[in-house]
């Protein structure tokens, strides 16, 4: 981003402090991870230590430091999805991708990440692509389901 | 407009209720998540463009969650003089020619859920009725909704609105009686008398540890300060429990009503409510009911008329289930990491930006304005004697009747997974059910008749956490559901207490080494022991509560841990270590499908076509990843898991 | 003043002390790694676990950041206290089995055997450094990162901090000294961190006495004129 692109998106915010984290939040969705020019920019800017910032930008599962996929594939680990056999759907992703779970494939055209409770859970196994939700998924729905993106 | 006097706020009831109850025909979807996903969308988009289209005389219509998720999508159509007809998983098609059917005075049988014949308004203490003059065809035989077993023993009260109003509509939700507590709470009632109706109302925190609602607005505001908070923890991060996001995105004025009303309590001019990351549909329903509160006059300066002002902020959170840990909260929306800090002096009295601050559930909040509206004798004659009024709970997992239910307390664990949520599918046997998420434990068949209640779940090592109730049958494996709690524990730890990082890591290390076969029996002693550290010297409940889910398992279910230690054997049949698929050579009728879709290769053998004889297919143990890819693939039932 | 008991012995305390201080001042033997008097406490180490009862209520808690009140009463060497603080000595000692501190005070507790899979950490993830570095400092140059079991110390994307003024502060408070610093020609390394900053060289004797972005940091934040670190402290007289 550029910097008067952040001087806006920082000026729409009051309580500058507390609202560091909806700051990186805009940032991450829209360069879909977090530029370290950017967070550089921003600490000198609001004038919050590089260490805090970097602190945030690690805790929370919003955030990523490493640019993720086009396509975000979130496969539900919550309680039931999992008794339903959610593990097995992210160990079919993991191989047919060829990535381990939060990790992006090398063309950036999916990132792999899990996620849980989605409140779908009749519907378990769950994956939410895109903001899409797939339910009842069994392992050979997969290659196919993946075609459907570009 | 904003709403100064009682009749301001009458009109608008009036026209909420012409808005709900229109002269002509409304159709209604189901557009909470569960209903989203499962394809709510394309049904109302496909009845808005045939209503378009055939210029038919429809109004349509969004709700919330009406509480069956198993049945999303639902539709409802609603038409003056006659019942109020439900349909239940209902696709674009279907939608198509039920709309159709209706309008020729018709319904399809096969596709009911339900008729409604009345709605209780209980914050008015009314029904509003039909006033059924016909019936469509096809009807009769047809349930009443408070028949079936799924709704028969709720009482909703926290859910009074899921399902019955357009959420985006603040003219309905003051229809039912909406904001009509708050103008007596600030017109006739002291903030003194408000507290003491809420305390001996006996409601309990929501959020999971139970505390007395009204002894925690009382000592915020008996806290030294001008400038106090409240706030209300929308951070409901257990896996398998949704009904606060049901809650935000049916009926979010519930929640904000309850929070002027406490706000005003205790002296509050602020609020925030911090709502998880992973929610952002109940973002935009608050979002919308914040401004309309606000456009109203319900929300900023003088509200009703009454000098009283407040304010909400909506506060996103980044993806950390620690912070759902009042501290840690506020330290979030302070611009921090959610990390716990020491309560020795308690947040009430010193929280956010170290004011006074009060943090209620969504739950909680929302159970205020009917608190108000019947009083607290009403409300205390619901519930058991300590475990006052009712608890929304999401029943999932293996029952058939997964969703959403409000029940009150004091009901048995046997009538909700049974009567309510109609028992374990596919005839399996009934193992556990799990309360409480990760902080709770697994309660076995024998305790089946426990009621439900703050402090019985507790003496059996669970708890009641924030409401997640996961049904688990006999393919359910006990050591593997503690395993998975733990993973999430250690992921989800800040990882400052070095017993709750270690602790976690290391229960989490253990029962791995267990799952996959190199268990050892002084390994049950150590879990317990590591347990035992991580609850007691842990700054906070995350930690505090983190080994329930191995020491209910273990307290429970120590024959099957010990099965996979001694024998090396998963009994469910999950832990993949100790797996072994095999094909049957009577049964293998050599299609060769099994082989195909085995990503290690571990499968040989010769398809059996028209010329040639095929050899049975074998499974090569050393290269088999048990994947389950052959057994899902098999339809001959030719391959066995042992 | 305040008082209140320890193991049923009078002591007294004043307001804003916490009873690990005043412990200590009294001749208690309570073990520790993450208390350090110079900066506020932060109770991560959990070794510092006492039972205070209050009330009629007794709980276990850290003694670092409880604050002194009247008439409690602090229980040291209870079987629940020794039992946990043990258990927690045994979880560190995993984490970082070569610390010659750990390994000591685990012998002083009675601690045999590690019953868990060692790691090879040094780190035991106290906070000290940062907390230095942020209170007393003021430089902000390393702090923690990540969560739950995936937590570190470290500089900013675990490069060189660009903050870090080479003060050795975080070397010295460290408890089981794994940040280290040395001083090579006209270079000072603080080692753990990999920040190396050139020295400056006194013109009256001639040593290495601090380095120039150091003193460039003090002489902007107290607006000293150029010339005033020409001369070192000791020099200075």
């Amino acid at each position: 981003m550029t910097q008067s692109e952040i001087d806006t998106i920082i000026e729409e915010h009051g309580r500058k402090e507390s609202a560091i984290l909806a700051i990186l939040q805009r940032i991450q969705s829209k360069e879909n991870y977090l530029p370290k020019e950017d967070l550089e920019y921003i600490s000198q800017k609001l004038k919050i230590p590089l260490t805090s910032i970097f602190r945030i930008a690690t805790f929370y599962n919003a955030l990523s430091l490493k640019p993720r996929g086009r396509h975000k594939i979130d496969v539900c680990l919550g309680t039931a999805c999992h008794v339903r056999g959610g593990g097995k759907i992210l160990e079919k992703l993991e191989r047919e991708l060829k990535i381990s779970v939060g990790e992006t494939t090398k063309d950036k055209k999916f990132s792999l990440e899990s996620v849980r409770c989605l409140g779908c859970c009749s519907l378990g196994p769950v994956a939410v692509i895109d903001g899409q939700v797939y339910g009842r998924l069994t392992q050979d729905k997969i290659p196919s389901l993946l075609k459907e993106f570009k | 407009m904003k709403i100064r006097t009682k009749t301001d706020l009458e009109k608008i009831k009036e026209r909420g209720i012409e808005i709900l109850y229109p002269k002509g025909i409304k159709i209604s979807v189901g557009m909470a998540t569960c209903g989203i996903s499962t394809g709510a969308q394309k049904v109302y988009e496909t009845i808005q463009n045939e209503v378009e289209k055939s210029r038919l005389p429809i109004i349509i219509n969004q709700t919330g969650c009406i509480g069956f998720c198993q049945r999303e999508p639902v539709v409802d159509i609603l038409e003056p003089g006659k019942p109020r007809v439900f349909y239940q998983e209902v696709t674009p098609e279907k939608a198509m020619r039920l709309v159709h059917e209706w309008i020729e005075n018709r319904v399809i049988k096969d596709w009911l859920f339900f008729k409604m014949e009345d709605e209780e308004w209980i914050v008015d203490n009314k029904f509003w009725n039909y006033s059924i003059k016909q019936l469509p065809k096809g009807l009769d035989g047809a349930y009443i909704y408070r028949q079936i077993p799924f709704y028969n023993k709720q009482l909703k009260i926290a859910l009074r609105n899921c399902g019955f109003i357009n959420p985006d509509h603040i003219e309905e939700y003051i229809a039912r009686g909406g904001y009509f507590p708050l103008y007596k709470a600030l017109h006739e009632m002291k903030p003194e008398d408000i507290i003491e109706e809420v305390k001996r109302s006996g409601l309990r925190g929501r959020g999971g540890a139970g505390f007395p609602t009204g002894q925690k607005w009382e000592s915020c505001r008996r806290a030294k300060g001008d400038i106090k908070y409240v706030l209300c923890n929308a951070d409901e991060g257990d896996p398998g429990a949704y009904m606060d996001r049901s809650v935000l995105e049916g009926d979010p004025h519930s929640v904000i009503e309850g929070m002027i009303i406490g706000a005003y309590a205790i002296g509050a001019h602020e609020g925030f409510i911090y709502v998880r990351d992973e929610y952002p549909l109940a973002i935009k329903k608050l979002q919308t009911a914040i401004h309309q509160a606000e456009e109203f006059g319900l929300l900023g300066e003088d509200i009703l008329g009454s000098g009283f002002s407040f304010k909400i902020n909506l506060f996103r959170g980044g993806g950390a289930f620690v912070c759902g840990e009042s501290t840690a909260l506020m330290a979030s929306i302070e611009g921090k990491v959610g990390e716990p800090r020491a309560k020795h002096i308690h947040t009430t009295e010193s929280g956010l930006w170290d004011r006074p601050s009060n943090l209620n559930n969504v739950e909680t909040w929302n159970n205020i304005p009917v608190i108000i509206s019947r009083g607290s004798e009403w409300y205390s004659k619901i519930g058991t004697d300590k475990s006052k009024g009712t608890k929304v709970f999401s029943i999932v997992g293996k029952v058939n009747n997964t969703g959403l239910i409000e029940v009150p307390m004091g009901i048995t664990l046997r009538e909700i997974v049974y009567e309510i949520g109609g028992g374990i599918p596919e005839g399996k046997k009934f193992k556990a059910v799990q309360t409480g998420g990760p902080s709770g434990g697994c309660i076995p068949e024998s305790l089946l008749d426990l009621p439900v209640d703050f402090d019985r779940l507790t003496e059996v090592g669970s708890m009641m956490g924030s409401g997640g109730m996961i049904v688990m049958d006999e393919s359910t494996c006990m050591v593997d559901v503690a395993k998975y709690f733990m993973n999430f524990l250690k992921d989800e730890s800040c990882g400052k207490c070095t017993s709750c990082r270690e602790g976690t890591k290391r229960m989490h290390e253990i029962l791995t080494e267990i799952t996959e076969g190199r268990g050892k029996l002084e390994y049950l002693d150590l879990l317990e022991e590591l347990g035992w550290v991580t609850a007691e010297a842990s700054l906070c409940a995350l930690g505090g509560t983190a080994p329930n889910p191995v020491l209910s398992t273990l307290r429970y279910f120590r024959d099957e841990y010990k099965e996979h230690i001694i024998n090396r054997r998963c009994p469910a049949k999950v832990c993949r270590a100790l797996l072994k698929y095999r094909i049957l050579p009577e049964a293998c009728t050599m299609c060769g499908r099994c082989a195909k879709v085995c990503p290690a290769d571990a499968i040989s053998g010769k398809r059996k076509t028209k010329k040639e004889d095929g050899i049975p297919f074998k499974i090569d143990e050393e290269k088999c990843i048990k994947c389950g890819m052959c057994f899902e693939s098999c339809k001959f039932n030719a391959i066995e898991v042992q | 003043m305040i008082s209140f008991t320890i193991d049923g012995q009078m002591v007294e305390g004043r307001e804003g002390q916490n009873i690990l201080e005043v412990a200590l001042d009294s001749g208690f033997d309570i073990p520790h790694l993450c208390y350090n008097e110079n900066v506020k406490p932060y109770g991560a180490c959990r070794l510092c676990l006492v039972e205070v009862s209050r009330k009629g209520r007794s709980r276990l808690t850290t003694s670092c950041n409880y604050p002194v009140l009247e008439g409690i009463e602090v229980f040291t060497t209870t079987e629940k206290v020794l039992r946990a603080r043990k258990m927690v000595m045994e979880l560190l000692l995993a984490m970082c089995p070569g610390s010659p501190l750990l390994q000591r005070m685990a012998k002083d507790m009675g601690i045999n055997e590690v019953r868990f899979k060692k790691e090879d950490k040094d780190c035991i993830l106290c906070g000290l450094c940062a907390r230095v570095c942020d209170e007393i400092v003021g430089a902000h140059a390393i702090q923690f990162a990540f969560r739950g079991d995936r937590r570190e110390m470290g500089p900013p994307f675990m490069e060189e901090p660009k903050d870090c003024i080479a003060c050795g502060a975080c070397v010295v408070v460290c408890p089981v000294n794994v940040i280290g610093m040395k001083e090579e020609g006209d270079e000072r390394t603080i080692l753990r961190w990999k920040r190396t900053l050139k020295m400056r060289q006194c013109k009256v004797c001639g040593n290495y006495f601090a380095p120039w972005f150091q003193l460039e940091k003090f002489r902007e934040k107290a607006k000293l004129p150029k010339d005033y670190f020409d001369v070192c402290f000791t020099c200075r007289g």
